[in-house]
């Protein structure tokens, strides 16, 4: 159990979201992924503002009850999630700590700047997080959950997740 | 028809992308390999996701104190505003394939358009749709032609689909007075880009555009064929036998 905080300050909640993790990719936490918008105030109530990675992603209902579950076993209880969609979360929000996490756990960081435009693709090499080869082909542009593609080292054989450029 | 011409316009844009994830859902568990299951199953999620937004803004915009699931679950079909070529049957894989793409090319210029109009919730929403309507596209292209462009058994069955989808698609583009009010200067548009498009892919695809000119409509106006009936009756008995049913 923690410790209770009276009064606690924005900064002390915006840590104590650093410690939620995604509900689907544990090793990076909800503030890392860019989920968290915005931590305020509003009288006595602590507004936790957030954006939906994809729109129909079942996660996010978890990851607000996370978030609010996080600030109130510290012993807030005045808590209101609020969702906004503009601007559209993109990966570019996702840290850089975060991308080495997601790869030390074994899938691709999004590359910059390589999100779909909905054109025809040109072929794009995305590093395997296992062995490091940039021989790699892509299996389907969806994988596991809604923001990942699914991909095949030709290198170690192994097959891996990519966290998709969004 | 109600008079609030972007209620109408939400509806719409709400329904299509029901009735088609409602749709693309039946195939989890059943498609040909499991990659592409899999990808049937987050394109229907992105297309669920992006209803309960158009349809929670339709009943704001309503005021009668509907949600996205009241509409989505209770309305009879003559209350449904998709066009015609997402009601359609799933069929083979090809065939739920094209459906796919024909939808998906109107989609994306479509949401492109209203993510640049002025009215903001109309843009907030398009413009988180669009960016998963672009991995749609990218999919459903790459595999038309693939598939038209493969074996003999796969060229009949996309050609076959074609032929059988394509006087659909008039509607997606064919606009009148609620389409004009809200996307005012962008309809041309997105009847240029939706032809370009898939005139370009169709023959890459080796595939050929029927040559009948005659497109059905009537889905927006509520007037739909009879494969949306029994798509309700699945998607809706829950509710419409245990109302309120919740999770």
């Amino acid at each position: 159990m923690a410790m209770l905080a009276t009064n606690p300050s924005v900064k002390d909640i915006w840590r104590w979201l650093e410690e939620v993790p995604d509900p689907e990719i544990p090793v990076v936490s909800v503030v890392e992924l860019g989920i968290v918008r915005d931590v305020a105030r509003d009288g006595d109530v602590i507004v936790v503002t957030i954006t939906p990675t994809y729109s129909g992603c079942p996660a996010t209902a978890v990851i607000a009850i996370d978030i609010e579950q996080a600030i109130r076993r510290r012993g807030v209880d005045d808590v209101r999630i609020e969702t906004i969609l503009s601007p559209a979360w993109t990966t570019a929000w996702i840290t850089e700590a975060a991308c080495e996490k997601l790869k030390a756990y074994g899938i691709a960081p999004p590359e910059k700047g390589a999100a779909c435009v909905g054109a025809l693709r040109a072929g794009m090499s995305i590093d395997c997080p296992l062995c490091g080869s940039s021989n790699t082909e892509c299996i389907s542009q969806f994988g596991s959950t809604p923001c990942k593609a699914h991909y095949r080292c030709k290198d170690c054989l192994e097959p891996f997740d990519y966290f998709k450029s969004f | 028809m109600s008079d609030n011409p972007t209620y109408e316009f939400a509806l719409r844009m709400g329904d299509n992308s029901l009735v088609l994830g409602q749709s693309v859902s039946a195939w989890c568990g059943h498609a040909p390999i499991l990659e592409e299951d899999i990808a049937l199953a987050n394109v229907a999620l992105d297309l669920i996701g992006q209803t309960r937004m158009w349809l929670g803004l339709a009943g704001e915009l309503e005021g009668k104190g509907r949600s996205a699931d009241d509409l989505a679950f209770l309305r009879d079909a003559r209350g449904f505003r998709n066009c015609l070529l997402v009601e359609q049957p799933n069929g083979d894989f090809g065939q739920t394939l094209m459906r796919q793409f024909l939808f998906d090319a109107w989609h994306h210029p479509m949401l492109k358009v209203l993510a640049d109009t002025d009215d903001a919730r109309i843009a907030e929403i398009a413009e988180k749709s669009v960016k998963e309507v672009s991995y749609h596209l990218d999919r459903s292209t790459d595999l038309i032609i693939r598939l038209g462009d493969g074996s003999d058994e796969s060229h009949g069955r996309m050609q076959t689909a074609l032929d059988g989808l394509w006087c659909y698609t008039g509607e997606l583009y064919a606009a009148d007075a609620i389409d004009e009010a809200v996307l005012t200067g962008g309809v041309r548009k997105i009847e240029e880009q939706y032809k370009d498009y898939t005139s370009k892919v169709i023959d890459e695809a080796t595939l050929t555009i029927p040559e009948t000119t005659f497109m059905h409509k009537g889905g927006k106006a509520g007037l739909h064929t009879e494969a949306l009936g029994p798509l309700l009756a699945d998607m809706q008995i829950l509710q419409r036998s245990h109302p309120g049913a919740q999770w």
